[in-house]
């Protein structure tokens, strides 16, 4: 049935995968840590370039492995990103990540350092850069449906008013555009614990909720109770969760859900970083609910726009996605209103309903798929924290 | 709404809601308004409670259970008197 948001377009990239992407990066990713400084140097070189520094991609194996793979690989696939310089310090799984890139159909373009040292690879790595930049600055945006955009969403700094205001504005937007086809992700699998019968309930049926609750079960077990030391009264809620009025696990669970709105049901499971395959819809990508962390993985996962609902204000930004940021403490927004992009305030003083505050947070997702720069992209937020399952050999 | 609530509930089973203005004193009439259906209700707040904290809607108990959202979110741990500020030194998780 067509609505007010069915014949809605934005301004964008179509990529050569037919993918739609909201920003036109050139990137100059390392595949390990050894090689950001060579990386740093490019694109200090050639400006309007991108550098991506990491701390990870040395000694990994086995699951951890495959996870800094798909994470890099996704991260040069993502549809904002319009071409990739790749360096790393040997050529093998430099070619690995090159050649998962370059099945988007992207330019791509490989460098290894042993054997030529940083210089000479900066000398070649730098010239690629240039004409990349010359390439993809010629491209121009086109129109677009808003149906094409692959929207995630994970909250931070989370208090009382992200479950009263900021997370039901963001549910409200996925369930106005999910109908529409729009592709969604939500997360942070630890910070479901004491919502997790009511998010089980809400996939798309038994099957794949089973699926979920083997997952959610899993990080219980394996990560929280395997490592914990303390009744995580410190780490989950955090401090400034607590200082928000945040008292238990539950209740931020509770709060957390709400950023699903009232009627939207996943369709499935990601992995961490996973792309989507199995058509438009919603996802629950198991994650960490550590902001940089679940970004990070998420934009792997091919999300093109970010909404994040704050209480307490995580500044939190991404490299090649833009964060949206929504409050409904009217404190963050007197304190820290350089970060806010939604002021939903008005919601705690009934003078603003959730269903006003969804269409304004539409409004400004189109407007950022157009181009205008978030707060985090202005402020120069671009936090790449890549998730490591275990201890390298 | 003329008035600004000083309160918020999520549902009306819920035994505590949260504080929604800054500098809330000890001994405010509160507008106290359930979102679920808009509807309100006074109550005198019992303590200075900072925005975003809770405050018991009625007396809770030692064993308790607080309610939330129309949910479970943990356990009473000190007898709370109604108006109180409730948080993690008489409410704790039953998780972890």
């Amino acid at each position: 049935m067509a609505s007010k948001y069915s014949n809605m377009t934005v301004k964008a990239y179509r990529r050569e995968n037919g993918r739609v992407g909201v920003r036109n990066h050139v990137v100059i990713l390392p595949v390990d840590d050894i090689s950001n400084a060579a990386c740093e140097a490019v694109a200090n070189n050639v400006k309007g370039t991108l550098a991506i520094p990491h701390a990870y991609g040395r000694l990994q194996f086995g699951e951890d492995l495959e996870l800094h793979f798909r994470t890099m690989i996704g991260t040069g696939a993502n549809p904002n990103v319009a071409a990739v310089v790749v360096i790393g310090i040997e050529p093998g799984w430099t070619k690995r990540i090159a050649d998962g890139i370059r099945a988007t159909g992207k330019p791509v373009a490989e460098f290894s350092i042993e054997q030529n040292g940083d210089f000479e690879t900066i000398r070649r790595a730098s010239w690629a850069a240039k004409d990349f930049v010359h390439m993809t600055s010629e491209y121009q945006r086109e129109e677009c449906s808003i149906s094409e955009l692959w929207v995630s969403t994970k909250c931070g700094e989370s208090d009382t008013t992200t479950g009263l205001g900021s997370c039901p504005t963001v549910g409200n937007m996925y369930d106005k555009l999910l109908p529409e086809g729009i592709t969604g992700f939500f997360g942070e699998t630890s910070e479901i614990t004491g919502a997790e019968h009511i998010c089980q309930k809400r996939a798309i049926n038994e099957e794949v909720g089973e699926r979920w609750y083997k997952m959610w079960k899993a990080y219980q077990d394996d990560v929280i109770f395997a490592h914990q030391t303390d009744d995580l009264s410190d780490s989950q809620p955090t401090k400034g969760n607590i200082e928000g009025g945040l008292t238990t696990i539950e209740e931020k669970a509770l709060g957390n859900l709400e950023k699903i709105g009232r009627t939207s049901q996943f369709i499935d499971i990601l992995e961490p970083a996973e792309a989507p395959n199995s058509g438009n819809g919603l996802y629950f990508m198991d994650s960490s609910s550590a902001a940089a962390e679940c970004v990070t993985l998420m934009a792997a996962g091919g999300a093109v726009i970010h909404t994040f609902p704050t209480g307490q204000g995580n500044v939190v930004g991404n490299p090649i996605v833009p964060v949206i940021k929504i409050t409904a403490n009217p404190r963050t927004v007197r304190t820290m209103s350089e970060h806010v992009d939604v002021d939903v305030s008005g919601i705690l003083r009934r003078e603003m309903t959730i269903d006003e505050a969804g269409d304004e947070l539409i409004d400004m997702i189109c407007r950022t798929a157009n181009g205008r720069n978030t707060a985090a992209e202005a402020l120069g937020h671009r936090e790449f924290s890549m998730t490591k399952l275990y201890r390298s050999a | 709404m003329t008035e600004i609530p000083h309160l918020l509930v999520h549902e009306h089973e819920d035994n505590v809601g949260v504080v929604v203005v800054e500098g809330l004193t000890a001994g405010t009439d509160m507008l106290v308004c359930v979102t679920h259906d808009n509807s309100t209700f006074r109550l005198t707040s019992g303590a200075d409670v900072p925005i975003g904290h809770k405050i018991a809607l009625k007396d809770l108990k030692d064993g308790d259970t607080a309610i939330k959202y129309g949910e479970d979110i943990g356990k009473i741990i000190a007898d709370i008197p109604k108006g109180a500020h409730v948080h993690t030194h008489n409410c704790k998780t039953k998780r972890w």
